[in-house]
């Protein structure tokens, strides 16, 4: 039952699938970022109509399951409407992967972040306003840093769980470590390997997850506010 | 009667102008008017037809009971209130709705607030250059240099480099006179800025403030400290209910009120 031999015989592919799979997490973390950063400034932003489209994709993105997402990425956007990256069809469904996870993350991201802005003083956003500020250059100088700062340690729960959300991303045809572990399982040669394939894989994830936890509790605690 | 106080004349355009804060004001006519304005919060009229003047380099102190509209009249001259009716107008142009061109008009009106309201994540010295920098785009040399002089003349510039948090109340709000300073602005706004401090931190603001007054400063005050009434200003007005009900002397106002509201507060706070 615990017969590490067919696991140690594909170490090399199911590396590779983890190095697959930090691409994936490395580009969304940045991405989902930048989305939900977009996000939150839309959703307290002056403007209706911005309004409007931040709230409606926080609550539709929100609320539709990733995988579902990321098969009307790969499969409906991109092999039924053709809408591709590049030639090569991998580099087109990691693209896809990339876009489907950042999207469904950055929903959260700016959720996260809107919580944030809440616990920013309403005093910071008049003195902006007082010295001549316009309102996006107080959200970006004043407000947004200080949001930040305080929902750094809620972040890293999201990027965790963005982390250990890549394996849906086989549904988008990226062959990640999830993938990998599947197309492995699925060979009767492996079938005693399986268990150490289980925690292979577990301790994989937790590598590259508790220091991210770490981090970002460090973080939390190195750039609080005082008030 | 206005100059009986005695001791130095403290009337407007007799103070020496100052190259650190001067204003860039050049116009003539009043500094900032207030025509029939109005303002609700919900069913709650909290200004009720105000009509009020403000000459260049005149001080003039609001005081008045709790929600009697003094902070919303100070707050709605930059418009960080909206009014829902009537008009002001600072140095002649009337206040824009949003956008950039209040944004402008915003940097010409300095404003400080009970709560201080420093960028907490910024040192004291950033605080002070970054209006200057980011609205007025100068230079980052100058702007530092700047700063210093400014936080020089209100005794802190050896806490630049600190965070607001690290300060006391009385430091972080002379930070904040000279954050508004920084703009160069052609008038300042003081929202009640020494109700937040210990007793003991009021007089270093206080005497920032009389300083300024001064200099020519053109000042519209929201206090309850009346001996900085006294000293620093040329008008007083009593506001109650959302209405001014007497603009006066400090002298004739503390003295000899003319209205009996005016009286019953007075001797309210003075019997003590």
């Amino acid at each position: 039952m615990f017969d590490f031999g067919p696991f140690f015989d594909n170490f090399h592919e199911i590396l590779e699938g983890f190095w697959a799979t930090i691409r994936l997490a490395a580009a969304s973390a940045v991405l989902s970022l930048i989305i939900g950063t977009l996000l939150a400034s839309f959703r307290v932003s002056p403007v209706p109509v911005l309004r409007s489209f931040g709230t409606g994709y926080v609550n539709i993105v929100r609320n539709t399951p990733l995988t579902l997402l990321l098969l009307l990425c790969a499969q409906g956007l991109n092999d039924t409407l053709h809408l591709t990256f590049s030639e090569s069809s991998s580099t087109t469904y990691y693209w896809w992967a990339v876009l489907g996870l950042s999207g469904y993350t950055g929903a959260f991201v700016c959720e996260t972040l809107r919580s944030g802005i809440n616990t920013v003083p309403l005093g910071q956003a008049e003195a902006a306003r007082s010295i001549g500020l316009t309102f996006s250059q107080s959200l970006r100088m004043i407000i947004l840093p200080q949001a930040f700062r305080s929902v750094i340690a809620p972040m890293g729960s999201i990027l965790i769980a963005m982390i250990k959300n890549t394996t849906v991303a086989a549904a988008a045809s990226y062959a990640e470590v999830a993938l990998i572990s599947k197309t492995l399982l699925d060979k009767p040669s492996f079938a005693s390997g399986a268990i150490p394939l289980f925690i292979g894989v577990a301790i994989g994830f937790m590598i590259l997850t508790l220091p991210t936890g770490f981090f970002f509790g460090w973080l939390a605690k190195r750039m609080a506010v005082a008030r | 009667m206005t100059d009986s106080e005695g001791g130095p004349d403290l009337t407007k355009g007799t103070g020496p102008e100052d190259a650190i804060t001067q204003a860039a004001a050049t116009g003539t006519g009043p500094l900032v008017v207030v025509e029939h304005v109005h303002k609700h919060f919900g069913e709650l009229h909290v200004l009720k037809d105000i009509n009020l003047t403000v000459d260049r380099g005149e001080v003039v102190v609001v005081i008045g009971p709790s929600g009697g509209g003094k902070s919303t009249l100070c707050r709605s001259i930059n418009r960080l209130e909206p009014v829902d009716g009537g008009r002001i107008l600072v140095d002649g142009k009337e206040l824009p709705k949003e956008g950039k061109e209040l944004a402008r008009l915003r940097a010409d009106v300095g404003m400080v607030f009970q709560s201080f309201n420093l960028f907490a994540h910024k040192t004291i010295l950033e605080n002070v250059t970054l209006g200057p920098m980011k609205v007025r785009k100068q230079g980052k040399q100058e702007s530092e240099k700047h700063a210093m002089e400014l936080l020089e003349r209100v005794g802190i510039a050896n806490q630049a480099g600190k965070y607001p948090a690290q300060l006391s109340g009385g430091q972080q709000q002379r930070a904040a006179i000279a954050r508004s300073l920084a703009m160069r602005p052609k008038v300042m706004l003081f929202d009640e800025p020494t109700s937040a401090l210990d007793p003991e931190m009021v007089n270093e603001v206080l005497d920032v403030m009389t300083g300024l007054a001064r200099e020519g400063m053109t000042m519209i005050v929201v206090t309850h400290e009346m001996g900085f009434a006294r000293r620093a200003a040329q008008k007083v007005v009593f506001m109650a209910d959302g209405q001014i009900v007497e603009e006066n002397t400090p002298d004739e106002f503390f003295t000899n009120a003319r209205t009996d509201r005016a009286k019953d507060f007075l001797s309210k706070i003075l019997t003590h």
